[in-house]
């Protein structure tokens, strides 16, 4: 029984941190994002709120929560208001699966830095990464609007189009780690990270996950001068405001994927292995936001032949070259 | 009661509850809502039976795929020109027949087979295990069914061309 309690605190206060750290997280990274992207446009940024604008972050989650939470006449009023916490509740699960560091030992016990190693861990951020889909659907079509509804028709077809490449991507780094365990999978990685091994995979992954986060240049579904702001036009207040924390947690979780798929997870030189996690989801997270200062807006059609006919069949070949490569080399 | 069997009863009662609202919904965005929910509750299950594979399989194949294919198309056409419909009795009628057959089947098979209280060691196996099973044992079905897909996968490419070339032919004229 003392095991059980001890193992249900632990349970709570690793829930608890990682939550704090996400949320702290993904406020900032609005603020790096503001930031950076300002200086690639030759501007300041936000400056106002603390030194270089460093409270800005808090400010907005003050007001956010401070103004009128308005549903739409039309709307229907339940699903409207539980779409946002779709999307945001989906994001924070991703992040269950993904392990922060070396097992740690408390009172002679050891403790795994990752909320639940399933066997089946990467699976499982996609099945929750697919059920974010309807937070985006549902949300754009409760609001009876046909901006709304427009923005969450396209990003229903844009999200299920991705996932396939997505998954399809992960396939060879599942064959070389003969495992669906995120720890496995960084334990695999021990020599070299799989970004060296699996270059084409890690090209596929990325522009699928910046396509799933439906940022620029694959942001159709809010296409602001065409939809105003597509599937959350009609959101006020922390209603927007989840949709807003879902984007970035999400930003936040294809960061620590790609990290730990790709770039070997929390391993790395000198450094303790949190502060490598932490080094190079920031860089993944930099990069999509460099990417959006940079490209224009793709067609519709663009977004579809680049889906389909470019990455889909890529990924599958790559599934293919690997698999033979790795019957040939096996004794 | 074990903390085990009332987690069993709350998401057995999720899903039957869902999965009758699911049915008697006239919306039918709120339907595929239901019935995401109650598949949901299913992944739960299977998860409670230690078989977390087939509760991850059933949330990305089931909930996330064919329920959002549903629920897009649903978007696209208008609804509520569909919730005034309903269906005359000479096409209620067969449904009930053929619903009380399978629930009879289904009461008859869970009173005559022992052991279903067990759950299958195969299906709590794990993801390699579980490969190694079907693509050796099985090979051959596998093949069979992906055939099949490809089949249907040729159809809508067909479909889709036919389309294509009448708005290519209409545009011309």
């Amino acid at each position: 029984m003392l095991t059980w309690i001890a193992g249900f605190i632990v349970l709570v206060v690793k829930l608890v941190a990682i939550l704090f750290f996400l949320l702290m997280a993904a406020a900032y990274l609005v603020w790096v994002e503001r930031k950076f992207l300002a200086r690639l446009q030759l501007r300041y940024g936000p400056n106002r709120a603390g030194k270089f604008g460093l409270l800005q972050p808090l400010a907005d989650v003050v007001k956010m929560l401070t103004k009128e939470d308005v549903v739409p006449d039309g709307a229907d009023r339940v699903i409207f208001r539980l779409a946002p916490a779709v999307v945001a509740g989906t994001a924070f699960l991703m992040f269950a699966v993904v392990p922060l560091g070396r097992d740690l030992t408390l009172f002679g016990r050891s403790v795994p830095l990752v909320v639940t190693d399933l066997n089946v861990g990467l699976l499982f951020a996609f099945a929750m990464s697919s059920l974010g889909v309807y937070g985006i659907a549902l949300g754009g079509w409760a609001s009876n609007s046909k901006y709304a509804l427009l923005g969450s028709i396209r990003g229903a077809a844009q999200m299920i189009s991705y996932e396939l490449s997505l998954g399809l991507s992960i396939v060879p780094i599942v064959m070389l780690a003969g495992s669906f365990s995120m720890v496995d999978i960084v334990n695999a990685q021990k020599g070299l990270p799989f970004i060296f091994v699996q270059p084409l995979a890690f090209v596929i992954f990325v522009i699928s996950a910046m396509a799933e986060t439906k940022r620029i240049p694959f942001d159709l579904p809010e296409a602001e001068n065409e939809l105003n702001a597509g599937y959350h036009t009609e959101y006020s207040g922390m209603r927007f405001g989840l949709f807003f924390l879902g984007e970035y947690v999400t930003m936040m979780v294809f960061g620590g994927l790609v990290a730990v798929l790709f770039l070997g997870g929390w391993r790395g030189p000198w450094l303790p292995p949190f502060v490598w996690l932490v080094i190079k989801i920031l860089l993944v997270a930099v990069f999509m936001i460099w990417v959006r200062g940079t490209l224009p807006r793709v067609r519709w059609d663009q977004l579809m032949t680049i889906g389909w006919k470019a990455l889909l069949p890529l990924a599958l070949l790559n599934v293919i070259v690997t698999g033979a490569l790795g019957l040939i080399m096996s004794p | 009661m074990t903390l085990y069997g009332f987690l069993f009863y709350i998401v057995a009662a999720i899903i039957i509850g869902s999965t009758a609202m699911a049915v008697t919904r006239r919306n039918l965005v709120h339907v595929v809502i239901y019935l995401v929910l109650s598949f949901f509750g299913t992944a739960m299950l299977f998860y409670l039976l230690g078989a977390p594979m087939l509760a991850v399989l059933e949330v990305i194949i089931y909930a996330g795929a064919i329920m959002v294919l549903f629920l897009f198309v649903i978007m696209m056409i208008r609804v509520d020109s569909l919730e005034e419909v309903i269906p005359p009795f000479r096409q209620r009628l067969p449904a009930m027949l053929l619903g009380g057959l399978y629930l009879g089947c289904a009461l008859l098979m869970a009173r005559g087979t022992p052991g279903a209280g067990a759950s299958l060691p195969l299906l709590t196996a794990s993801p390699k295990e579980l490969a190694l099973y079907v693509f050796g044992e099985h090979w051959f079905t596998i093949e069979l069914v992906s055939l099949l897909l490809l089949a249907a996968l040729m159809g809508v490419l067909n479909l889709g061309r036919m389309k294509a070339d009448e708005a290519g032919k209409e545009k011309s004229a």
